[in-house]
């Protein structure tokens, strides 16, 4: 079975907010909302500081507190691990959107919530989520974390990473690489 | 000196710049459910101690009063969906992991046990429809020749009561994404407040309605819960419940702070939007001292005879238990790790 997973590489990223643009565009996210964006990171002590730029999302986490929380079974886990949301069963009771730790998620303005997808309908169809498809440094890679010899499970094993406050034991699959080996 | 500076361009309505997609409508729920949590603990209670109706008592008004005051909660949780019209999905379904569907539940099974509580004492007249009254008084005499079944009335009551009442916290409780309301003390805390303020609605209606006559409807349904518990102790009965919860609901407090404090620094944080932060003035001004201690100090003095009874304290205490949920839901919303 596969697990999808996303791996993005900081020391890449530009923060030019082309994956933001691809994601409204590919899923037409109504004006006002995103549902991935970029983060700046300011960190260290002067002169010494350093700048984290990276793009984030729903992390798609192996433990999902808003698919447990969740009233209705609308939030369930998809196959390949992707937490998905099915509209028709949400009420808009917005659990999910509290339990989140990342708050990735938004109330659609049609009434359900919303998230990224990992663009499960282009990835079914054997092509990559807009957002990494567009990346102009190639910065972002997705792919089968189950899978030994997937790009995204040889960047993992081959660079330093962190993902994003693992101390809620979400157990997130997006990866941000970090600068050295 | 270190820097630590974040920048982010997510701009979601509800999300950024802080958490804020529960509203008052949630806290109205969580107050509402948990009020009338509190009077089925106490219905049922009175159900198993007094299984026969008292001369002049009209009990049923209590459950009838839980009944509209559950239904008011749920229509403010109503408000707060996205999604009116999918609402019936809750109950095509049982997500065992979620507090919200055993809530749904619960909510649905709490009613007729509410209903049935209301009809084992059918009042002495009604201002209009006798004759159904006729066919109510002969179902309870029915139910009345069954002491097991008003046993169990009694018994589901209760247990209805005590779960609604600890829902509304553990629904908070196990959203671990916000540390503030990671704690399994909310589920008792909230038990403990709702039981709190259906004492002081009990309370209140009784200082209303002890001199009331017995020559109108108002004035049978004041009378009534006078004597919800006990004949002839009720207000000073509901004084007693009340402090003995307040001192309670003050301790918990106690212990949901050095559980946060004692805990994470997320948790740390969260505990200092209460204790010294944003949400400080609020909390301390609103639910510590205006909710929780004046009551307390002035229902002593009145149990004392030092001050005379008035409508105060348990006003204060209905005030006290709207703030705390909604000061809870609010500041929980702008704690995170």
């Amino acid at each position: 079975m596969a697990r999808f997973a996303m791996v993005i590489d900081t020391a890449l990223c530009v923060g030019c907010s082309d994956c933001v643009v691809a994601c409204k565009t590919e899923n037409d996210v109504p004006e006002g909302f995103c549902r991935d964006w970029i983060e700046e990171e300011v960190r260290g002590t002067f002169p010494t500081v350093q700048l984290t730029i990276h793009s984030s999302r729903c992390n798609h986490c192996s433990s999902p507190p808003c698919v447990s929380c969740c009233p209705t079974g609308a939030s369930h886990v998809h196959e390949g691990g992707v937490v998905l949301v099915d509209h028709g069963k949400c009420i808009g009771c917005k659990a999910c959107i509290e339990a989140c730790p990342y708050d990735a998620r938004f109330s659609h303005p049609d009434g359900y919530a919303d998230k990224c997808t990992f663009c499960i309908h282009r990835v079914e169809k054997g092509l990559l989520p807009a957002c990494v498809a567009v990346c102009p440094t190639h910065c972002m890679h997705f792919g089968d974390l189950d899978d030994p010899e997937s790009e995204v499970t040889q960047l993992v094993r081959s660079r330093p990473y962190h993902v994003l406050t693992p101390e809620a034991g979400t157990q997130p699959n997006v990866f941000y690489l970090t600068r050295g080996r | 000196m270190t820097v630590l500076e974040l920048t982010s361009n997510r701009h979601n309505p509800g999300i950024d710049p802080l958490l804020n997609a529960w509203g008052w409508e949630i806290a109205v729920y969580l107050f509402l459910g948990g009020l009338v949590a509190g009077s089925l603990i106490l219905g049922g209670y009175r159900v198993l101690k007094s299984p026969r109706r008292q001369a002049g008592e009209s009990y049923p008004w209590g459950p009838l009063l839980g009944v509209l005051l559950l239904s008011l909660g749920m229509g403010a949780l109503f408000l707060d969906l996205g999604h009116k019209l999918s609402v019936g999905r809750l109950y095509l379904t049982f997500q065992p992991t979620s507090p919200m569907s055993w809530g749904a539940w619960i909510l649905l099974l709490v009613y007729p046990a509410m209903l049935a509580a209301a009809l084992l004492y059918p009042p002495e007249r009604v201002p209009f429809g006798n004759a159904p009254l006729a066919r109510v008084r002969a179902w309870s005499e029915w139910v009345h020749a069954r002491p097991r079944l008003v046993q169990g009335i009694g018994i589901a009551n209760l247990a209805g009561g005590a779960a609604l009442g600890l829902y509304t916290g553990v629904l908070l409780g196990t959203l671990g994404a916000r540390p503030l309301w990671n704690s399994a003390i909310l589920g008792p805390l909230f038990l403990i407040s709702g039981m709190s303020t259906a004492a002081a609605v009990l309370h209140l209606l009784s200082m209303v309605g002890a001199n009331a006559k017995q020559d109108s409807f108002g004035d049978l349904l004041l009378s009534g819960l006078v004597r919800l518990l006990n004949k002839d102790t009720g207000k000073s009965s509901m004084v007693r419940y009340d402090q003995s919860f307040m001192t309670i609901e003050l301790a918990l407090i106690g212990l949901w702070m050095i559980g946060l404090l004692t805990s994470t620094t997320a948790h740390r944080a969260a505990a200092a939007l209460l204790l010294s932060g944003a949400w400080a003035p609020q909390f301390w001004s609103l639910v510590v001292l205006t909710g929780l201690v004046a009551p307390l100090v002035l229902q002593h003095f009145e149990f004392i005879g030092r001050i005379r009874h008035t409508v105060i304290p348990p006003l204060l205490v209905l005030f006290g238990g709207f703030f705390l949920r909604f000061i809870v839901v609010g500041a929980g919303q702008g704690s995170h790790w």
